[in-house]
Parts: structure tokens; C-alpha cells; sequence
């Protein structure tokens, strides 16, 4: 690992804000965090539910006018934390060495921390749309949610292993 | 463009027109024609008048004929003859004149290339215009989101998609408006052209995430409801191409964004860092097994 590179910005004056090892550090979990969110957003559900499965529909015609627009702004978000994050990622990685087990962690986290506000504020609280149609729902929700806690503590667990030795300043 | 393509304006809500009305779609194709070639070859003017200057980049051509391209698919053609009869192909020709041509449009840059390209009175010119309230205003994010949003959502769910497939006027308009609301929209979010008063990262985020959210509910809406006299099948078919196509304008749209956040906070060299200094993310790294 080189010193020089992993110190870019460091104590070099200029964009001291940005610059830093604790800034850049929340930066890498943010990025991932976001990431993690904005493929479950805007990839899992699209690509494997919508065109894969074809579980969902593209539109539930019962959905009502709050739930349609709840959806639009889901929607949007997760195209745009997505790209956020990818881009934040960029951004660490030209000012020091990505910590990719940290980022790992809490792209996992992001995840699961989709996942399970998917299911239960979009599918349950707003029924926006559901998992599958025509079946018995529950074995569908337990497991989607219960993945979802699971990639959340799976996540949480790498995140607090990786986390950065800065308590002592 | 067909000899016939007047005469497919003139089969315009199922009724044959003739006389007048003909004449008038006819005039629309030869104006559209008139203005990309004006564009066509004042872009080429401009290379050749500002060609003692630095390097002019050549995607900023190629997006510029592009643009030209698109926007001509969209207005006129083949697309834009079956668009009267198809909502399908009618979203086509939109996602071609309202999304895919501004974007290829502003990224060829072409207030940068008329400033280089003028003489110095003239351009001096061309800059106050551009820095005058009037242009501040239009081309303020909030304001060129509004524009475009206002436009289709007032198009799709007002009696104006009907009413522009009988008169060339409205049709001229709203198409002309399409465009350049696209545009100033585009432009304002992620244009390469110098912009005196351009709005932070933020801001333009802030304007962005409704913008796509308002095309994906609007595309959502026109799927159970599409405009009156649109068959059910074509309007699901063009309510979702207008859903997945905006998608993937959106998305480099916000690609862009964040290139030009991510160009601007590019970090300095870091040449004054002295040798030896160790980040806090070294003592991380070899702290772990």
C-alpha cells in the first residue's frame, strides 16, 4: 500500500473538510450504504421481480393516487442514491485506498435496510404493490422480510468489524 | 422524408382532410426541415469561423448532429407520421424530441461554440442576453423542471393531446415547446455551456428526484389512463416505454450530475504531503488479521 496515496489530502491544507481519514471513512460507508439501498431500489425489484419473475405488475390498477406517488419518489430515489453512491465510491478511491470489507458491509446493510422498508412500509403500511399475486402471501412476507433482517445484521456485524480504530483521535 | 408524409398528417383523427389543413401540415415539415438545417449548418459555420481557436472536441459535434437527428426522428418521418395513430410510437417520437435530442443538444455546446465563433462585439453581446432576468429566470432549474413537467402533464391529461392531432398550430407548438422546454431543462441540470448563474449540486438534486418521480407517476397514470380515443393495449404499451425509456434518459442525467460534481471536487495533487505521513486509514488497515 502506498503511503502517498493514502494520505492524498491529508494535512495538505487544501479540502481539509473532505480530506480527512474520519470524513473519508464515512464517506466509504455512505457510499455503500447508499449503493446497497439504491440496487435494491432500483435493480432487485426491477430485475428480478418485475422482468424476471414477472410477480409484480408494472402497475397494480387497485394502487391508489398516495401509493402511485410514494412509488414514483421510491422510484427516482433509487436511481439516484444508486448512482450517488458509485460516484461517492469514485471519490474515496481517488483520495486513499477503498476499504472494501467496510464497504462491503454496508452495502449488505443497505440492502437489507431496503429490503426491509420494502416490505414493510411499500407492502404492508401503503400497499403499494405486493410480492406475488394469487397466493398465500405469508410465507412470501416472512421470508422477504426475514432475508432482509438477515442482510441487515450480516451487514451491521461487517461494519462494526471494520469499523476504523479512531477513538483515540 | 416519404412523398405521402403530408397526406399521413391528413389522416389525423380518423377523418381524410384536405385543402387548407393539408397545406398547413405540409408547411410544418418544410419549417421543421428549414430549422435543423439552419442548426446543421450554423454549428458547421461556427467550427469553421472559430477554427484558429483551441481544439474544438469532436463529441461535442457528434452530440450536436445527434441531437439534430433525434429531434428530426421525433418531428418528423416515419415516427412521427405513425405517432398520429400509434400512442406508442407518438411516446417514441417524444422520448425522442423531448429527452434524447435536449440532452445530445446541450451536451454540443452550443453557446460555447457561438461565443468562440463571434466577433467580440457580437459575442459580448450574446452574453449579456444570456446573463439578462428574462434568460436567468427560464433557465432556472425549478422553473425548467416546471416547464417540462407542466408541459406533459398538462398534454396527457387535458383534452390537448386530442385537440393537437386536429390542428397543426397546436400540434407545432406543442412540439416546439417539448423541445425546448427539454432543453433549457437539460441544460440548466447538466449543460457544458457556461452558466452564470447555475444552481449547486444540491439544488439541482433537489429538482431532479421530482422531475423523474413526476414522469414515472405520469407514466404510471396514462397506463390505466390514456388519453381519449387511445386503444387500452397501445396506451400500456406507450405508458410503459414512456416509464423505462425516461428511465434511461433519467439515469444518465443523474450520471451527469454527479460527473460534474465529481470533476469539481476534484482534490489537489497531493504533492505537499511530506513523505512518511501515515492517514488514519494505514493504522486501520494494519490493525486488521
Amino acid at each position: 500500500m502506498s503511503t502517498a496515496e493514502t494520505s492524498a489530502g491529508h494535512g495538505a491544507g487544501a479540502d481539509e473538510r473532505r480530506g480527512t481519514g474520519a470524513s473519508l471513512d464515512r464517506r466509504t460507508v455512505a457510499s455503500g450504504f447508499l449503493f446497497g439501498c439504491g440496487i435494491a431500489a432500483s435493480m432487485i425489484d426491477l430485475f428480478i421481480f418485475h422482468l424476471g419473475l414477472q410477480w409484480h405488475h408494472f402497475y397494480d390498477l387497485s394502487t391508489t393516487q398516495v401509493a402511485l406517488t410514494a412509488d414514483g419518489f421510491f422510484h427516482a430515489f433509487g436511481w439516484f442514491i444508486t448512482i450517488w453512491g458509485l460516484f461517492l465510491l469514485a471519490d474515496v478511491r481517488r483520495r486513499t485506498e477503498v476499504a472494501w470489507r467496510q464497504w462491503t458491509g454496508a452495502v449488505i446493510a443497505g440492502v437489507g435496510f431496503f429490503q426491509l422498508f420494502d416490505g414493510l412500509v411499500d407492502h404492508k403500511v401503503l400497499r403499494i404493490h405486493q410480492i406475488r399475486y394469487d397466493v398465500d402471501l405469508l410465507p412470501y412476507d416472512v421470508i422477504w422480510i426475514g432475508s432482509a433482517v438477515l442482510l441487515l445484521l450480516i451487514g451491521i456485524l461487517m461494519l462494526w468489524r471494520t469499523r476504523p480504530a479512531r477513538s483515540t483521535g | 422524408m416519404d412523398h405521402d408524409h403530408g397526406i399521413g398528417h391528413g389522416s389525423v383523427g380518423h377523418a381524410p382532410v384536405q385543402g387548407t389543413e393539408a397545406w398547413g401540415w405540409a408547411l410544418f415539415d418544410v419549417l421543421v426541415v428549414l430549422a435543423l438545417v439552419t442548426a446543421a449548418v450554423g454549428y458547421a459555420a461556427c467550427r469553421w469561423a472559430a477554427r484558429g481557436r483551441s481544439p474544438w472536441p469532436v463529441r461535442r459535434t457528434e452530440a450536436w448532429y445527434a441531437g439534430l437527428t433525434c429531434a428530426g426522428a421525433g418531428a418528423i418521418g416515419p415516427v412521427a407520421a405513425a405517432a398520429h395513430t400509434s400512442f406508442t410510437a407518438h411516446m417514441l417520437g417524444h422520448l425522442l424530441l423531448g429527452m434524447l435530442a435536449p440532452l445530445l443538444l446541450a451536451l454540443g455546446a452550443p453557446v460555447t461554440l457561438a461565443l468562440r465563433a463571434l466577433p467580440a462585439i457580437r459575442a459580448r453581446s450574446l452574453t449579456r442576453l444570456l446573463r439578462s432576468r428574462y434568460v436567468r429566470v427560464i433557465t432556472h432549474p425549478v422553473v425548467a423542471a416546471v416547464l417540462n413537467a407542466g408541459g406533459l402533464w398538462g398534454l396527457y391529461t387535458t383534452e390537448l393531446y386530442q385537440l393537437m392531432h386536429g390542428s397543426v398550430l397546436v400540434y407545432g407548438l406543442v412540439h416546439a415547446h417539448i423541445l425546448v422546454a427539454g432543453y433549457l431543462f437539460t441544460a440548466s441540470l447538466v449543460g457544458v455551456d457556461p452558466d452564470p448563474h447555475r444552481a449547486s449540486v444540491p439544488v439541482r438534486s433537489a429538482v431532479l428526484i421530482p422531475f423523474i418521480a413526476s414522469h414515472s407517476i405520469l407514466a404510471n397514470w396514462l397506463y390505466a389512463h390514456p388519453p381519449v380515443g387511445v386503444e387500452v393495449a397501445d396506451g400500456q404499451a406507450g405508458a410503459q416505454l414512456m416509464y423505462y425509456g425516461g428511465d434511461a434518459v433519467d439515469v444518465v442525467l443523474i450520471v451527469l450530475l454527479f460527473a460534474g460534481w465529481y470533476s469539481a471536487t476534484r482534490p489537489k495533487a497531493a504533492v505537499d504531503v511530506p513523505p512518511g505521513v501515515q492517514s488514519t486509514r494505514d493504522l486501520q488497515v494494519d490493525r486488521e488479521p
